[in-house]
């Protein structure tokens, strides 16, 4: 409906081009600061203002040879990973029992185990504090785990709920009839169907987990710091460009895991069209 | 399911179908429970526990009680009309000498401080003078002679409503209220009062955030709903990179553009707009600016779903009954997007409220939200009970808004809109 034929009056593709105008600019202020960011990383200078005075990779140097950045980047895997793998079990459950689960209470049972994503983080995370401090879980990698699980199963209830809306019941019931015992018919018919769905899930997962900040502000001991907990002392301190190659690392993540989502969005919209 | 109605059909054939339906569907809602039970437990844990013990440190009272157990028992029975009787008086001497000999003397100074300014003198200068028990029955005069505040009512009054076990100190405290001596709730002194501007600059920092996240999402999203599939999946990624971004890493631009030698200013510069640097950051202006870049794909999805189920057939049918363009734009289009403009915005304003790095990094020290005081209370000055009392408005705010979103986009997808 955008061809132009619509547009049949001065006034309507006024309306249009400012419409075009306006997009554009809002479109350069979401990107132009992520872009913006990304050159001085490689600046041989020490100072975050362009021009740059040359071209080196003196500060993914510094990144690599620090152990506190090395060390942040390794707490960041360690967590989402562990993070994500727990939510993944817990919110794959939760999803296959809610999609099943008939009652009044369950709106307020869904409205419950999605409640970490709307409550503040500064909430949840002085909440924490107060508990995990008297049992020990603070300053230790388990709370930190156990705390980024709380936050990103939300989001694996949601995208592994949406994929099991979408998926037929009666490929299980066929299995069923075809003599399949129900781990089986798990394994080889509704699990394969349901991968894509899994997976993304997990990559929500590993993005909360990977970007949270203001719980590991509250809960992490030195050892525990995160690669967005360093940039945050870092931007605090002074900043130096070895946070702008930290930036470029963190992005280089994001864009791995949008990618990734995206491929998986395409192939499932594939499968669909081609199936119908 | 299968499963148990094979199980079922195994059984004895006597039992009516009906029943042995029933029995199976029973059977697979149990289990449909066991398979959520792990996570609800797991958040009862990691989540529902830890706020409703925050929420339980909002209104909890014990530092006096465990310090001076004997004045609180004794004062149970005041009417705080007058000054207490002489076996108050006695019981705060011995309280005060073992407190002094424990060293538990600072955490009751510590709490009777927020409600009283100077009550911790007022208790150390006490601890340091009295040298000894009392002889009975010239505690008042001793305790009087040390400090006189001992002969006024507030001083004590102080104590019993500290005594505990729950009070409403905190929360009151938390909206610039406090109980006088005679118990009344009254405003708080003016030095003390400083949470609903607090409150107030919240707010008006969400709202601003929410109209400009609209004012830029709305022409966007209707360029993406509006466009051909395939150019609007493209310049989608102009919205979703910026999303999947670390909030961390965008802030950290956002000093970099904006900084006095940043490139914003540069630019200016060079133009010839500017002569002196502006100050476009560490201040409410740098606050907004970041808070609606990481915000804004929060309105632009909402909003894009909503204009994406309208039907171009509606604004046809409008042009051909005569409706100039604006006429059909506001009459027809507008209305339909308003669900996606109510979600959108609440979603934002809601996401704002509780907005602490943003503010923590780019904003000046009278930019600093509700969070930021709630984080500054828990982690440097230790104010638990002030901390909670604060966390607890700002979630009730919260979650009626959350409420009402959910309301808006229909029960189910409380969250829908967040990152899908």
């Amino acid at each position: 409906m955008s061809d132009n034929s619509l547009l049949r009056t001065t006034s309507q593709r006024i309306a249009w081009t400012a419409t075009i105008i306006v997009s554009t600019l809002v479109f350069i202020f979401l990107i132009a600061p992520i872009l913006a960011i990304m050159p001085l990383s490689f600046s041989s200078g020490s100072y975050l203002t362009y021009p740059l005075p040359g071209l080196s990779l003196r500060w993914y140097d510094d990144f690599i040879n620090s152990p506190r950045w090395m060390n942040s980047l390794k707490n960041s895997m360690i967590i989402g990973v562990a993070s994500t793998v727990l939510s993944m079990v817990l919110g794959t459950l939760a999803a296959l029992g809610l999609a099943q689960w008939r009652s009044r209470f369950k709106p307020l049972v869904l409205a419950f185990v999605l409640s970490p994503v709307v409550v503040p983080g500064v909430i949840t995370a002085v909440g924490l504090y107060f508990f995990f401090a008297p049992i020990g879980l603070t300053g230790s990698y388990l709370g930190l785990i156990l705390a980024h699980t709380a936050l990103a199963t939300p989001f694996v209830v949601i995208t592994v709920g949406a994929t099991l809306q979408s998926f037929d019941t009666n490929l299980a019931r066929a299995a069923a009839s075809l003599g399949a015992s129900p781990l089986q018919a798990f394994r080889r018919v509704i699990l394969p169907l349901i991968l894509p769905g899994l997976a993304s899930g997990a990559l929500f997962a590993f993005a909360t987990s990977f970007d949270e900040v203001v719980i590991v502000l509250f809960m992490a001991g030195p050892e525990q710091r995160t690669l967005p907990r360093e940039m945050f002392a870092g931007i605090r301190e002074n900043i130096s460009p070895t946070i702008t190659a930290a930036a470029v690392v963190l992005t280089a993540v994001s864009v791995i895991l949008l990618a990734t989502l995206e491929g998986l969005r395409r192939r499932n919209e594939r499968l669909k069209s081609s199936s119908a | 399911m299968t499963d148990a109605l094979l199980t079922g059909a195994n059984a004895s054939t006597e039992v009516p179908l009906k029943r042995r339906l029933r029995r199976a569907e029973r059977t697979r809602q149990v289990k449909a429970l066991a398979l959520v039970a792990p996570l609800l437990v797991f958040l009862l844990f990691t989540f529902a526990g830890p706020i409703v013990g925050m929420l339980w440190r909002s209104v909890e009272d014990s530092e006096v009680r465990q310090v001076f157990p004997h004045t609180v028992a004794a004062l149970a029975s005041w009417d705080g009309r007058d000054l207490p009787d002489e076996m108050a008086y006695a019981a705060l001497a011995s309280d005060i000498l073992a407190a002094r000999a424990s060293g538990t003397i600072a955490i009751a100074a510590k709490r009777l401080n927020y409600a009283l300014n100077g009550f911790r003198t007022i208790l150390t200068s006490t601890a340091r003078n009295l040298k000894a028990v009392p002889e009975p029955g010239t505690a008042k005069e001793t305790l009087g002679k040390i400090n006189p505040a001992w002969r006024e009512r507030a001083t004590w009054t102080t104590i019993k409503d500290a005594s505990g076990p729950v009070t409403g100190f905190y929360l009151l405290a938390a909206l610039d209220l406090t109980r006088n001596a005679d118990g009344a709730i009254v405003a708080a002194p003016p030095d003390q009062a400083i949470y609903r501007d607090v409150f107030a600059r919240t707010f008006l920092i969400s709202i601003s955030v929410t109209a400009l996240c609209l004012i830029l999402g709305f022409p966007v999203a209707y360029l993406l709903a509006t466009l051909p599939p395939g150019r609007s999946n493209l310049l989608m990624i102009f919205v979703l990179l910026p999303f999947w971004t670390s909030l961390l890493v965008r802030t950290c631009a956002w000093i970099v553009l904006l900084q006095s030698k940043g490139v914003v200013n540069d630019s200016l510069h060079w133009i010839g707009i500017i002569d002196e640097p502006l100050r476009l950051i560490y201040n409410r202006f740098g606050v907004c600016v970041a808070m609606t870049h990481v915000l804004l794909p929060f309105m632009i999805l909402p909003l894009y779903s909503s204009m994406k189920a309208i039907s171009p057939a509606y604004m046809r049918a409008a042009a051909s009954l005569g409706a100039p363009p604006l006429t059909a734009f506001l009459r027809i289009y507008l209305p339909q997007t308003l669900p996606g403009i109510g979600a959108g915005s609440l979603l934002v304003f809601i996401l704002a409220l509780g907005y602490y790095i943003t503010p923590a990094l780019v904003g000046g020290a009278a930019d600093q939200m509700i969070s930021y005081f709630i984080a500054l209370y828990t982690t440097e000055t230790a104010n638990w009970g002030l901390a909670s009392a604060l966390g607890a408005v700002l979630l009730l705010v919260t979650l009626l808004l959350a409420l009402v979103y959910g309301k808006l986009v229909h029960g189910q997808q409380v969250t829908g809109g967040m990152k899908n």
